[in-house]
């Protein structure tokens, strides 16, 4: 149990295959039923969570999830952190396009785990990785 | 590996989704469902969300698939069921599932395909098979 | 600045003892909290202050050393908001503390001015920055409570009607913001589940202007029923808002609309099978033929 005040705690999930994609739908459930969401909020997280963990594995060719408590001055929230080491994304504004498919399936996963989150950040260097940073404030 | 059982009813074959499908497990389910309609010759394809709490753009287009391959089997899906928050989240998600059709329950899916699908269906205490084509 | 902790440390009794003097003779509300109370939420703080781990610093609230005094403070001044003190008095019990700190730190360092100076400015600032916390946590309890109130209304201001079996209406009242649409979005598909409707009839009779975000909102909200299997119908659609729906290019190609309610309930009820027959008295027996659920 997390109190506010303590230290922050952190939970890494490794993505190889897929039923790690399954593994971080449900840690990430866990997290958000004790950050006490919203149901609606927590079906949103774990939905973007699930596209970008796939993204992870299927466009960065597998990598992790870091699992941590978001906080600014009195407000709570949930930070999901996506690393892969793959071909990283060329362009950024072309794959959040809704539609966008790279052929390994990028699909709808960017732009819309973007709509669910509230704060989005992706850091790509094409030939060295991606890491995705998103946030849902309670 | 395990796999997603479906039930068949004359002429419908009924799915039941209530575990956490891994990528693989729903890409199964694609495909038995496929292969199931053609061996019974299926006329209709009920298929039961309402336990799934998450519904990501994969599932979303897997559920599409199976409606579009359905249809071309000459079978009518119905996808019923769908959780309030599931809804919500794939409409902000920006899938809006245009090419399936939805219906609230078990009943009212069986309704609709009966309507659609089940001409001879009004005999319900004879055969229960369509005994067209 | 660890020889002001470490002098804390040793001293703790008679700082406690000082400051609950001082507290008795300061601002008490009697009618809100006893001695005893006081006195324990004073040793509380102190302690908090007292036990800091080694290499605190006065300085830098953001320390994870002060952690622990910042969550008590914190959980302070809610609950004393929830008591009924004012944030004013709850900082005040914290600057309190101040006349106690600098007879300190005279005692030790008296002599020399300089060094007494930093020191007690030291502790002022390090006080005032506790009683800020203290007034930035009352604040943000009292945004919360607000925040469950309107939740709270706004769901009681979004009722939802059964107006026949298998067919619900959503009178909506007044502007719709993003939170509030939120909320009703999430109500009426409730209400679909729980109440087994088809059609769900959205009117806007009451709502003054629609613009291009609440239109995004109420089709999302439609987009949602459909996929769980309802069906929406929009109505009370007044000529001005058609206007603007128009001019705003906003695409409602998808929907159904009717411009009155009752020409919405008309149609869901023909939808789902049913149709409304005048009785003749020389008929009998009603002519309603429900069909299907």
């Amino acid at each position: 149990m997390m109190i506010m005040g303590t230290v922050l705690k952190t939970e890494t999930v490794p993505i190889s295959n897929s039923s790690d994609v399954v593994m971080v739908r449900q840690r990430v459930r866990a997290w958000t039923l004790e950050l006490k969401f919203s149901l609606v909020d927590q079906t949103k997280i774990v939905t973007a969570a699930s596209e970008l963990g796939r993204n992870t594995l299927e466009h960065g060719g597998g990598g992790s999830m870091e699992l941590s408590l978001a906080e600014n001055g009195t407000r709570r929230g949930i930070r999901l952190r996506f690393s892969d080491q793959g071909p990283g994304i060329p362009d950024l504004a072309l794959a959040l396009k809704d539609g966008f498919t790279s052929g390994s399936g990028l699909g709808l996963g960017l732009g819309g785990s973007k709509r669910l989150m509230h704060d989005f950040e992706i850091d790509s260097k094409p030939g060295i990785g991606t890491t995705i940073t998103a946030i849902r404030w309670r | 590996m395990d796999r997603i059982p479906i039930l068949r009813m004359g002429n419908y074959l009924l799915v039941t989704i209530q575990v956490d499908m891994h990528d693989k497990l729903a890409l199964t389910l694609q495909d038995d469902l496929t292969e199931q309609i053609s061996n019974v010759n299926a006329k209709g394809v009920l298929i039961d969300i309402s336990s799934l709490e998450i519904v990501d753009s994969f599932i979303g287009r897997t559920l599409a698939n199976i409606a579009s391959m359905a249809r071309v089997l000459d079978a009518e899906t119905v996808v019923v069921g769908m959780q309030p928050a599931v809804a919500i989240t794939l409409v902000e998600l920006g899938m809006s599932l245009p090419g399936i059709r939805t219906a609230l329950n078990v009943e009212s899916g069986m309704e609709y395909l009966r309507e659609t699908v089940g001409i001879h269906e009004e005999n319900d205490d004879d055969h229960g098979y369509s005994t067209e084509d | 600045m660890s020889d002001i902790l470490n002098a804390i440390q040793v001293n703790r009794v008679s700082v406690l003892k000082d400051w609950l003097e001082n507290l008795k003779s300061a601002v008490q509300r009697r009618d809100l909290i006893n001695d005893r109370e006081l006195e324990a939420q004073a040793k509380e703080m102190l302690s908090a202050i007292a036990d800091a781990p080694s290499g605190s610093n006065l300085s830098d609230l953001n320390q994870s050393g002060w952690q622990p005094l910042k969550s008590i403070l914190g959980s302070l001044s809610v609950s004393r908001a929830v008591q009924g003190f004012t944030p004013s008095e709850t900082a005040l019990f914290v600057l309190s503390l101040k006349p106690s700190l600098f007879s300190l730190v005279r005692k030790d360092k008296g002599r020399e001015a300089d060094d007494l100076l930093s020191d007690v400015t030291a502790i002022n600032d390090f006080i005032d920055n506790l009683a800020l916390h203290t007034t930035d946590s009352y604040i943000h309890g009292r945004d919360q409570v607000i925040a469950r109130q309107q939740e709270e209304m706004l769901e009681l201001s979004t009722p939802v009607v059964t107006l026949w079996d298998g067919i619900v209406a959503l009178p909506l009242i007044g502007t719709l913001d993003s939170a509030r649409t939120q909320v009703v979005m999430e109500s009426l598909l409730q209400a679909i589940v729980q109440t087994n409707s088809r059609f769900a009839i959205i009117d806007i009779t009451g709502v003054p202007t629609v613009d291009t975000l609440v239109a995004q909102h109420l089709l999302k909200t439609i987009t949602a029923a459909r996929l769980m299997g309802a069906e929406c119908i929009l109505s009370g659609i007044r000529p001005q808002i058609a206007q603007t729906i128009v001019h705003l290019g906003i695409n409602l190609e998808d929907v159904i609309t009717k411009s009155k309610l009752s020409d919405a309930f008309k149609l869901a009820l023909e939808r789902s099978g049913r149709k409304v027959v005048r009785m003749d008295k020389s008929n009998g027996p009603a002519q309603t033929t429900p069909r299907g659920a």
